[in-house]
């Protein structure tokens, strides 16, 4: 059964101010209702300015995604009643959008190229935030925060092109890279992306799932569906068109029937906005390099693989990075920034840019010159990860090196442990000896755990075949 | 040199909603001029309500451009004037605090909606307020209480703190005794305001002239039919005869869209209205609800409860003309309409200069008289066409009918404010001499 699905993606735009006034859109770590005035409270009288600088992110998002910009674009109200919308209204873009019809390539479950259209992209303004508190002592109570209030989104509208969970996330990851390469989108901040998904199964209603907030939660909640879905027609019972609600804690959709979801917007054209005339100012943007131009120049400039140019590009931040320690040895960095770094980045929830690029590449420079084993250059980045992460001073990977002794074996560093590891396993001796080489990789591993992975395995295996050898005279 | 005066008239026709006792004013053009401002100009730190007890106890944190012009030119903001709640009237009875009355005759309307800046000034109280004019809510209390109200261009003076009625119909403007005093405070709050998008960059520098000669009046035929009463179309007459007589050129005309422009207005205001009004919630403005409901319900309840009649029936009116299946129908065809009425005086002021006629159908009736919405709708046909086409109208005093004055209404073509004040300023002139 063929799975169709849409997405209609809201992300915020990562301007200075808001969408319609001249309050500035960063108010993390700050006081609920500190980055307000009348015109985003929505005080009585206040008039909506449009902020041209909302206008030039959104251009540069519908020239990247090939969209075609409207030669008139208009503001409407959407009507409707709730407690974080200061005005009962939200000023948002209707029947005359920013742009329509572009695309985006992705690769398909199949690992072939596959373009994701774009049916339209407009203009709107996020709503406050509802915090809900409950109270032991107390009946439960909701706060508002309007700081969020007015801060610009523009939302992406896709064709049902999108056949399977894993490539709506696949479409939404390279949304992200692609916004964020046009650093018109900060994707860590919290809140930044938020998704409904329209989700069928051919021959069946269209269900549409709101409130999805996070990457992840997309691939879950259309997973969730598509098993609902499937169990539901296999019952025979029909599936109903509605609106179900995406619970990301418990990761399952529920419906949301209530009246409030039956809303008629009553749109109409926002009078105290004129109309947006702006095709002509596409001409005159110039894009910066994106992900796939970059995927490209990796392989040709670089000589990676196509596994790692597509992992090293798929974040700005990452291949800002990786350029920065490429110099050190390109496809050693490669291996070690995709397959390692991002590994243990990942394990300590931690972002790249906690990590000084010159103490990477001074890691692979040791790395290159041989003057550490791979298992040593995991140690030391550790320790690096550790520094940065409990916000030390990290130190030089080559300090970290010398202080931990994490050198390679030079000289008869190693003839004691040798010597003791073949004193310690005789039977493992005898068997060797016998003519079992699996014995030797059991000596070996002993070594190693001794050396603390200093040590060169393969020099290992030659020192104690030449101590067994020599003691057996 | 800037001070301080006292302001502590009797106010015998409700007029004030608030009034300050002392009063501050700066230097400047205007320098200790008191104006009274209508109750639906945002003033910081004076309480401002629209007439309705939603707002009440709502402070504004801001001024209102043209409260911050006024400041600045060393105006006194004296206090806030009645109103029709929201604007939604004509005779200023349907604010939540008690009508005003007309101090050309205390037992009737002011008219509105703007009743209680023209009965401040009519009253002695103030020589100059401001308004705003949705659908002749400047003109028509101008007429009622005999003194002189502009509508000036739309998009000539900055909405930005206008608590919004009708976005696209409204204009804040001035009322005075005289067309000079008119044209002083026009001169102040005219201009481009970076705050309202839909303002024009056309100040007003202008002083009136009473030099008409040649200038074309148009005389609508529609302005004179059914409803019109018989002698206040007899004084507007007489008053266009004293423009000819001053050298202007009468020239009978007809705007045959008037017949739908009622219908196109209300439909307008009222859509606007139902969105602009969906903030009065509950949330943040007025006294708060002890309620134990549910956020819609508890929306219900409050607007239920503290929004007047008039209010709740054009919020509905506008909400369902907005309906999905009814845009169409209604809202997206009242545009049409209006588009139609823009075009007839575009058409008319082609060969004309101004046009000429009367500001409403009848006097000032009894408080009390009309409960009929339509009926009082109805008495909005002279004024509302200007508000559709955005032009400038001003309302002149033009003699009276067993006491009650009627007023000369002069329409002009768009940002052409400076040429309605040079023939109501004329006419004003050859009847005071």
């Amino acid at each position: 059964m063929n799975v169709i699905i849409g997405l209609e993606i809201h992300c915020q735009l990562s301007t200075k101010t808001k969408l319609f006034c001249g309050c500035s859109t960063d108010y993390r770590d700050e006081g609920p209702n500190t980055h307000v005035c009348p015109v985003c409270l929505g005080l009585p009288g206040a008039m909506p300015r449009l902020n041209r600088g909302t206008v030039d992110y959104a251009l540069r998002v519908a020239k990247a995604l090939n969209l075609t910009v409207l030669d008139e674009s208009v503001f409407s109200r959407k009507n409707y009643f709730y407690p974080d919308l200061p005005k009962g209204y939200q000023i948002t873009m209707y029947d005359k959008p920013l742009a329509e019809r572009g695309w985006l390539e992705i690769e398909a479950d199949d690992g072939t190229p596959k373009r994701i259209g774009i049916t339209r992209i407009h203009l709107e303004e996020d709503p406050g935030r509802l915090v809900h508190k409950t109270g032991r002592d107390r009946a439960g109570y909701s706060l508002i925060d309007y700081n969020r209030s007015g801060i610009p989104l523009i939302e992406i509208v896709t064709d049902p092109d999108l056949r399977s969970p894993k490539e709506a996330r696949r479409f939404l990851n390279k949304l992200r890279a692609t916004l964020e390469y046009l650093s018109v989108f900060d994707g860590e901040r919290e809140g930044a992306i938020r998704v409904d998904a329209n989700i069928s199964l051919e021959g069946h209603n269209r269900v549409e799932c709101k409130n999805i907030s996070s990457y992840k939660g997309v691939e879950k909640a259309l997973t969730f569906e598509i098993t609902r879905q499937k169990n539901l027609i296999r019952r025979g019972v029909h599936i109903v068109r509605e609106t179900r609600h995406f619970q990301e804690g418990r990761g399952i959709t529920t419906s949301s029937r209530s009246k409030e979801e039956e809303n008629d917007y009553r749109y109409f054209p926002e009078p105290d906005l004129l109309p947006l005339r702006v095709a002509d100012w596409v001409e005159g943007i110039v894009l910066p390099e994106l992900p796939d131009a970059r995927r490209e120049r990796f392989l040709r400039q670089y000589d990676i693989s196509e596994n790692h140019a597509r992992t090293l590009t798929g974040d700005i931040r990452i291949a800002e990075f990786y350029e920065a320690v490429a110099l050190a040895g390109a496809q050693l960095a490669a291996t070690w920034v995709a397959d390692t770094l991002l590994g243990e980045l990942a394990y300590r929830s931690m972002q790249i840019d906690r990590i000084p690029a010159d103490h990477f590449a001074n890691l692979i420079t040791l790395l290159t010159e041989g003057r550490i084993t791979d298992r040593a250059g995991v140690e030391v980045l550790r320790h690096l990860l550790d520094a940065c992460r409990e916000g030390r001073e990290p130190e030089m990977p080559v300090d970290i090196v010398a202080r931990e002794n994490l050198g390679k074996a030079e000289g008869d560093e190693f003839a004691d442990i040798v010597a003791s590891v073949v004193r310690a396993n005789p039977d493992a001796v005898a068997d060797y000896v016998s003519g079992k080489e699996g014995a030797l990789n059991f000596l070996v591993g002993m070594a190693m755990k001794e050396t603390r992975g200093r040590a060169d395995p393969k020099d290992l295996n030659r020192r104690i075949r030449t101590h067994i050898e020599e003691e057996r005279g | 040199m800037a001070g301080t005066f006292t302001f502590d008239a009797p106010d015998r026709w409700n007029a004030f909603l608030y009034r300050q006792e002392t009063v501050r004013y700066g230097d400047g053009a205007l320098q200790g001029l008191p104006v009274a401002i209508k109750d639906n100009i945002s003033t910081a730190g004076l309480p401002t309500t629209c007439g309705s007890r939603i707002l009440e106890g709502y402070v504004p944190p801001y001024d209102a451009h043209v409260v911050t012009l006024l400041k600045a030119a060393g105006a006194g903001i004296v206090g806030k004037t009645n109103m029709d709640e929201f604007g939604m009237g004509t005779t200023t009875e349907n604010s939540a605090y008690g009508p005003t009355a007309n101090p050309a005759d205390p037992g009737r309307v002011p008219g509105g909606s703007s009743g209680g800046s023209a009965a401040a000034v009519a009253g002695g109280l103030v020589p100059a307020a401001l308004g705003s004019d949705t659908g002749g809510s400047i003109r028509c209390p101008a007429a009622f209480c005999g003194i002189v109200g502009l509508k000036p261009t739309y998009s000539r003076v900055s909405r930005y703190g206008l608590i919004a009625y009708s976005n696209t119909l409204e204009q804040i403007g001035p009322l005075a005794a005289t067309v000079s005093d008119v044209s002083r405070v026009m001169a102040v709050i005219a201009g481009h305001d970076r705050r309202d998008s839909t303002s024009a960059d056309r100040p007003y520098t202008h002083t009136p002239s009473a030099e008409i000669r040649g200038t074309r009046v148009g005389v609508p035929a529609e302005f004179f039919g059914e409803g019109v009463d018989d002698a206040v179309g007899e004084r507007v007459r007489d008053a266009i005869a004293v423009l000819e007589h001053l050298g202007a050129e009468i020239v009978p005309c007809t705007m045959p869209s008037m017949a739908f422009a009622l219908a196109a207005y209300y439909v307008t205001c009222t859509s606007e209205a139902s969105s602009n009004l969906a903030r009065f919630d509950g949330v943040r403005y007025g006294p708060a609800v002890d309620t134990k409901k549910q956020w819609h319900a508890a929306f219900r309840e409050l607007r239920g409860d503290r929004f007047g009649k008039e209010v709740q029936r054009r919020i509905m009116l506008g909400t369902f003309a907005l309906s999905a299946g009814y845009y169409g129908k209604y809202y997206a065809k009242a545009q049409v309409a209006r588009k139609a009425v823009r075009d007839d005086f575009t058409r008319v002021l082609s060969d004309v200069d101004v046009i000429a006629g009367p500001t409403m159908p009848t006097t000032a009736w009894r408080l009390g008289e009309k409960s009929d919405p339509l009926s009082m709708y109805l008495s909005d046909i002279l004024t509302v066409p200007a508000n559709l086409a955005g032009v400038p109208a001003i309302s002149v005093p033009c003699g009276t009918i067993n006491g009650l004055p009627a007023g000369l209404q002069i329409i002009g073509r768009h940002f052409e404010d400076e040429q309605v004040v040079d023939v109501a300023y004329a006419y004003e002139q050859e009847v005071l001499r």
